[in-house]
C-alpha cells in the first residue's frame, strides 16, 4: 500500500515533469509511438478487411494469418528486429503494427459480414456501384464493429508500447526499465500506473465513440439476419 | 417490351435454373411469373436487370440487348421492389425513396420533394418521411419499397414477391393499391410470385413455370382458367378441385354458382363487366 502511495507521490512530483526524461516527454513519446503504429496498422488492415468483408472471400486466409501473427511474442519480435535494424523507435513500431493488425482486420471484415445480405443485394439492385455500396451502406453499418476492432488494437498497443523502452525507443516504459535497472520500484510502479491510466482513458473514449457511431435507424430497430458462419462479435471478443 | 431469347442460366454448381427460355413481355402490361420454388422465376426476374448474368441467350429491352449495357446504368432505369422491402436501415424513409435520383445526380432538395409526392402516390402519410424503416409496419415498409422503385420514373418495374411477407389483410390492400397504381402509371411490370391467386389478380399476362424455368402456359388469366394447357397447369391453378371449379346449380330462387366443395360461391350476373377493365373482370372471377 505504501508503495502505491509512493508511486502516486512520484507521479505528482513536479520535479519529474521537466527534461528529456520527464513524464511530459515520455507521455508524448508513448502516444506518438502508439498512434503511428495504429495508423500504419489501420492503413494496412482496414482496407484489407473491407475487401474481405465486401467480397466474402479470403476470410479463411485472414483468420489463418491473424492467428499466426497473434502467436508472435512482441518482445521477441522487437529483439529480432532490433538486432537487424538497430535500436531506436523503428523496431518497436514494426512490432506494434504486427500486434495491432489482427484486431483491426477482424473488426473491419466482421463489421461488413454482420450486415444483412438482403440489404447489400437491394443496394446493388437499385443501381449502386460497388464503391457506393461500400461507402454508403457497408461502411456506416459496419462502423460499430470496426471501431470495436480499433478499440482493442489501441488497448493492446498502448499497453505493449512500454516495450519500446527495452531498446531505447522511449515512452512511458522508460520509467519501468529504468526502475528495474536501479531497483527503484516506486518509479517502476509509477510508470505502470501511467500506462494503465492512459489505456483506461482511451478505452473510455472508444466505448463512447462505439455507441455514438451506431446509425440511428439501426439503434431504433432490431438486429437482422447475417451471412451464415459470420463471426459477428469476433472483433468484440478480442 | 422485354424479350427473352433462348435464355439459359447454369449456376457454377452445375444446376440449370433456366434452359432455353423464350418469352415476350408486352409494354405497359403486368406480366406475372408464377411457379413454386425451383421454377427459376426469381432468376428470370433478376436476369432482366443483370443482377444475374446469362449463361447464353439474350434479353432485349425495347430492342436493346441488355448485355451491351452497363449493369449499374441499367439497374438505375429499372425499378426494383423486393420481399421484405430491402430498405436501407440507416436511411430515413425519404432518403430511401430518393436513393436512385440522388445517385443519378438529381439535387437533394428536388429529389426529396419528388419523394414526398411519391409517398402520396403509394398512400403513405408525409409525416412518415423522417422515420426509419424499423419504425414502420411491414405493410408501410413495402409501400416505401414501391415508392423507391418508382422514384426514378422507370418504364419497367420488377417486383420479386413484394407482398410475400405481409399478413393476408395487408396483402389484399397492397394488391389493390398496385392495381390502382398500374392503372395510373402504366408501367411494364414484371411480378414474381408463388401465389396463383395473386398472379390472376394482378397479371395481364400470366406465365406458369414448371421446374427449371419451363413454361407450362402463357396467357391471360381467363385464357388459362378456361383452357389449362396441361394437367400440371390445371392442378397448379386448382381448376380440378376446390374453389375454382365452379358449376351452376339451379335453385327455386334462381341460378347459383357453387364451388368444388358444393358451397355457394356467387351468382351469375349477365350483361355486366364485359366492357370494363380487364383487371376488374379477373378480380371477380378469382375471388
Amino acid at each position: 500500500m505504501n508503495l502505491i502511495v509512493d508511486a502516486i507521490a512520484w507521479i505528482l512530483d513536479p520535479a519529474h515533469y521537466g527534461g528529456p526524461n520527464g513524464i511530459g516527454v515520455r507521455l508524448i513519446e508513448h502516444l506518438w509511438i502508439s498512434v503511428v503504429s495504429l495508423v500504419i496498422a489501420g492503413a494496412i488492415a482496414i482496407p484489407a478487411g473491407f475487401l474481405i468483408g465486401h467480397t466474402g472471400t479470403g476470410r479463411a486466409a485472414a483468420v489463418l494469418v491473424s492467428g499466426g501473427v497473434r502467436a508472435l511474442p512482441t518482445l521477441g519480435l522487437i529483439s529480432i528486429l532490433g538486432l537487424s535494424i538497430g535500436i531506436g523507435v523503428q523496431a518497436p513500431i514494426i512490432a506494434f503494427v504486427v500486434l495491432a493488425i489482427p484486431s483491426m482486420l477482424a473488426g473491419a471484415y466482421a463489421g461488413f459480414e454482420a450486415i444483412d445480405r438482403r440489404i447489400v443485394d437491394s443496394a446493388r439492385s437499385v443501381g449502386m456501384t460497388e464503391w457506393q455500396i461500400v461507402g454508403r451502406v457497408e461502411l456506416p453499418l459496419g462502423l460499430p464493429l470496426l471501431i470495436g476492432g480499433i478499440r482493442s488494437a489501441t488497448l493492446q498497443v498502448i499497453a505493449t508500447a512500454t516495450l519500446a523502452a527495452y531498446i531505447s525507443g522511449g515512452g512511458l516504459g522508460s520509467f519501468i526499465f529504468l526502475g528495474l535497472r536501479t531497483n527503484d520500484y516506486t518509479q517502476m510502479l509509477a510508470g505502470s500506473i501511467l500506462v494503465i491510466a492512459l489505456a483506461i482513458a482511451f478505452e473510455g473514449a472508444f466505448s463512447a465513440l462505439q455507441r455514438l457511431v451506431v446509425p440511428a435507424g439501426v439503434r431504433a430497430g432490431q438486429r437482422t439476419k447475417v451471412r451464415s458462419g459470420s463471426p459477428r462479435s469476433a472483433a468484440e471478443a478480442e | 417490351m422485354i424479350e427473352f431469347r433462348s435464355v439459359t442460366k447454369r449456376f457454377p454448381g452445375g444446376t440449370v435454373a433456366v434452359d432455353d427460355f423464350n418469352l415476350v413481355l408486352p409494354s405497359r402490361k403486368t406480366t406475372v411469373l408464377v411457379g413454386s420454388s425451383g421454377s427459376g422465376k426469381t432468376t428470370l426476374l433478376r436476369m432482366i436487370n443483370r443482377m444475374v448474368d446469362l449463361t447464353s441467350g439474350t434479353i432485349e429491352i425495347d430492342g436493346e440487348d441488355t448485355s451491351a449495357l452497363e449493369p449499374v446504368a441499367l439497374r438505375r432505369r429499372i425499378g426494383y421492389v423486393m420481399q421484405n422491402s430491402g430498405l436501407l436501415p440507416h436511411f430515413t424513409v425519404i432518403e430511401n425513396v430518393a436513393t436512385v435520383p440522388v445517385l443519378n445526380g438529381v439535387p437533394r432538395k428536388r429529389a426529396f420533394s419528388d419523394a414526398l409526392a411519391l409517398l402520396d402516390t403509394v398512400g403513405l402519410e408525409r409525416s412518415l418521411a423522417d422515420r426509419y424503416p424499423s419504425q414502420l409496419s411491414g405493410g408501410q415498409q413495402q409501400r416505401v419499397g414501391v415508392a423507391r422503385g418508382l422514384a426514378a420514373d422507370p418504364n419497367i418495374l420488377l417486383m420479386d414477391e413484394p407482398f410475400g411477407a405481409v399478413d393476408p389483410i395487408v396483402r389484399d390492400e397492397l394488391q389493390q393499391e398496385l392495381i390502382r397504381l398500374q392503372r395510373e402509371l402504366d408501367k411494364t411490370v414484371v411480378f414474381v410470385t408463388h401465389d396463383i391467386d395473386e398472379a390472376f389478380l394482378i397479371g395481364d399476362q400470366v406465365v406458369i413455370l414448371e421446374q427449371g424455368g419451363r413454361i407450362a402456359q402463357v396467357g391471360s388469366p381467363s385464357e388459362i382458367m378456361a383452357d389449362p394447357a396441361s394437367d400440371f397447369v390445371s392442378s397448379f391453378i386448382g381448376a380440378d378441385r376446390g374453389k375454382r371449379a365452379l358449376s351452376i346449380r339451379h335453385t327455386e330462387r334462381g341460378a347459383v354458382l357453387v364451388d368444388g366443395f358444393g358451397r355457394a360461391a356467387g351468382v351469375l350476373v349477365e350483361g355486366v363487366a364485359v366492357a370494363s377493365v380487364a383487371v376488374e373482370s379477373e378480380e371477380s372471377t378469382s375471388s
